[in-house]
């Protein structure tokens, strides 16, 4: 690398946690852009969403242009270039899960967090979306809250789940070195 | 409900529910509940004696075992393991890979969740035997993206096999070389579709390749590619180690062994279950599921995944194996057997399954991206009671058109379910004219809404 592309680099958005998982990521497969997919959802778990900035430092990275980034990006429907909720929830409502009362589900969790399809509440806390089959239909109905599952959810556990998130977000505070 | 277990050290995650019935037949499921994801616990149950015995056997013996065992694509189409590894070439220029699917996405599916989850070394071995097979040196296993503590779960197994010296340049300490390398989607059901699943695995948008050339020829990266899905892939170990004849045995004439048939919906014991193939649905939804939840009536069952026609309660007393269910007009599918009740909307739920493949069309293919956006819109339409006479047979008019027509099975798959629940269910499609509110419309249960 030359020292005058070298100057020209911004400094990387990402933490040097995950800066040094993608030096690794590009690395790992026989070709390079392979590392595009993971190094997206990756760099939207630490970011929150698929700024301008991830998406330039990601075509960066690989060597291929942002718009080849955005045009595999908006295909995937996990990828998003907005914020989410620190807790994103999401409510499977397919066929098996909705036979088994999805429906219900989701619409007690708007009851509850008072927004819409793909709202975040106003703390930012939350987000609700409505998402296809996530493969837990034999424990229907199924959420997934980021990536942890919750399986046979009824609408009176709603509550419940969504104390258990906000009471994380307290007692990390207290504790920053306990599990997210 | 989830029950707290530790994973590794430092991970606790919660369990998916694990159910049992006298009938099953564990073969692939033998291990699960049985901590095998820690490599020393797997071995101790027999694990990579598989893979050693394939090494000692060498790759004619592999392929011809598969071929006599009968295991057939357990991601729904049923093409024989064995043949399918006998396309490729023995020669070839370019690197030839084996790609495991776990993309597991059709609705009513979530078997190979539990093998991820219980059972990744199961996974990792089948790769390398497939590897020894076909003469690969290579191997992927791609997850969902929304599977991530499968894919930890897995990429600690695959650690764990390195260091043991089972994955590598010299694997078992022979001069054999085979690596696998881990990957995530991001949330896509065609990417399930195997020249998708490579477009993905490339970087790519998952938009299906055009055949042939097939996978085995030009695949992966342009090189011969064997894509297996997951529950085949964890099958072969056991084959090898049951024989061929014994797993054969197992099933019916033509369909070896076992699968892990997935039961969701009205019934009161949802769950995966491992039956022999051919074993039959009446039994399968009344006695192994506990019935129908509630008492209530049974009116349709969805036999192999969402993709799959519809079947009524007098089609039902059939074997499940590929070709007895493809006599009763559908498909076994992925295993996924969704049950329904008699207090069900079929016009609901022709809509909810037609919005799935509206959503995941990748637009390539003019029949499949028009036609379920289409059926869509004519089905939200109709169901909320704005529908006309007509309608019904244009349905069934535009879903028949869409047969055939694409260059991925995508469009078949919304297709199949749709023309089935027209056919059999036309009464109560005519129940939703003239304005009328749908008949199964319930106080406080919100409407369909489209995703």
């Amino acid at each position: 690398m030359s020292p005058r592309k070298a100057k020209s680099e911004p400094a990387s958005v990402f933490s040097p946690e995950l800066a040094a998982r993608f030096d690794a990521l590009v690395k790992k497969y026989p070709v390079s852009r392979s590392a595009l997919i993971p190094m997206l959802l990756y760099a939207q778990d630490e970011v929150g969403y698929l700024s301008n900035a991830v998406v330039a430092e990601i075509a960066r990275r690989i060597g291929i242009t942002e718009l080849e980034v955005r045009n595999v990006a908006t295909y995937y429907s996990m990828l998003r270039f907005k914020p989410a909720g620190k807790y994103n929830i999401q409510v499977c409502t397919n066929i098996s899960c909705m036979l088994r009362g999805a429906y219900e589900v989701y619409e007690r969790f708007r009851e509850e967090l008072g927004v819409g399809p793909d709202g975040v509440t106003a703390d930012g806390l939350f987000s609700l979306e409505e998402v296809e089959c996530i493969g837990a239909c034999c424990w229907a109905p199924a959420i997934q809250v980021n990536y942890e599952f919750h399986d046979e959810i009824k609408p009176d556990l709603v509550p419940g789940i969504l104390g258990a998130y906000a009471q994380r977000v307290e007692d990390r505070a207290q504790d920053p070195d306990k599990d997210a | 409900m989830r029950s707290e277990s530790r994973i590794g050290p430092r991970t606790r995650i919660k369990m998916p529910r694990l159910v049992s019935h006298p009938d099953e037949v564990k073969i692939v499921s033998r291990r699960f509940g049985m901590g095998a994801t820690d490599i020393d616990r797997y071995i101790e149950l027999g694990g990579y004696e598989a893979a050693k015995k394939c090494l000692a056997q060498g790759s004619d013996w592999i392929v011809e075992e598969m071929k006599a065992s009968g295991l057939r694509g357990r991601g729904g189409a049923g093409f024989s393991a064995g043949m399918k590894w006998s396309f490729v070439p023995k020669q070839s220029a370019k690197p030839k890979y084996i790609l495991v699917n776990g993309d597991e996405s059709e609705p009513g599916t979530c078997k190979d969740h539990l093998i991820f989850l219980h059972d990744p070394h199961a996974v990792i071995e089948g790769t390398i035997i497939a590897g020894l097979a076909v003469g690969a040196k290579m191997g992927f296993i791609y997850l969902r993206g929304e599977y991530r503590y499968l894919l930890e779960i897995t990429e600690r197994a695959v650690t764990d096999a390195y260091d043991r010296g089972f994955l590598g340049k010299n694997i078992f300490g022979t001069e054999t070389e085979f690596q696998i390398i881990t990957q995530t989607g991001a949330g896509a059901y065609e990417v399930g579709e195997e020249s998708a699943l490579m477009e993905s695995l490339e970087g790519k948008r998952g938009v299906p390749r055009i055949k042939p050339p097939f996978p085995a020829v030009v695949g992966l990266y342009g090189g011969p590619t064997v894509i297996n899905n997951a529950e085949t892939i964890a099958t072969v170990p056991h084959v090898i180690t049951m024989g061929a004849a014994a797993y054969a045995a197992v099933g019916t004439p033509r369909n070896g062994g076992t699968r892990l048939f997935c039961i969701s919906g009205h019934v009161e014991r949802p769950g995966v279950y491992e039956l022999p193939m051919g074993y039959n649905l009446k039994k399968m939804i009344y006695d192994v599921a506990g019935g129908i939840r509630g008492g209530r009536k049974l009116k349709a069952v969805v036999p192999g995944g969402s993709s799959t026609p519809v079947l009524l309660p007098e089609e039902i007393d059939i074997g499940m194996d590929f070709d007895q269910v493809g006599k009763a007009g559908s498909m076994l599918g992925s295993g996924g057997v969704v049950v329904i009740d008699d207090q069900t909307c079929i016009v609901e739920f022709a809509l909810r399954t037609i919005s799935f493949y509206a959503h995941e069309s990748c637009g390539w293919c003019i029949p499949c991206r028009e036609g379920t956006d289409w059926l869509k819109k004519s089905l939200t339409r109709f169901h909320a009671g704005f529908g006309s006479k007509s309608d019904i047979d244009n349905i069934q008019h535009l879903a028949e058109n869409m047969l055939g027509r694409t260059f991925c099975p995508l469009g078949d798959a919304a297709a199949m379910p749709t023309i089935a629940f027209v056919k059999k269910f036309r009464q109560e499609f005519e129940d939703h004219l003239n304005g009328k509110p749908c008949p199964f419309a319930r106080e406080g249960v919100p409407q369909l809404t489209v995703v």
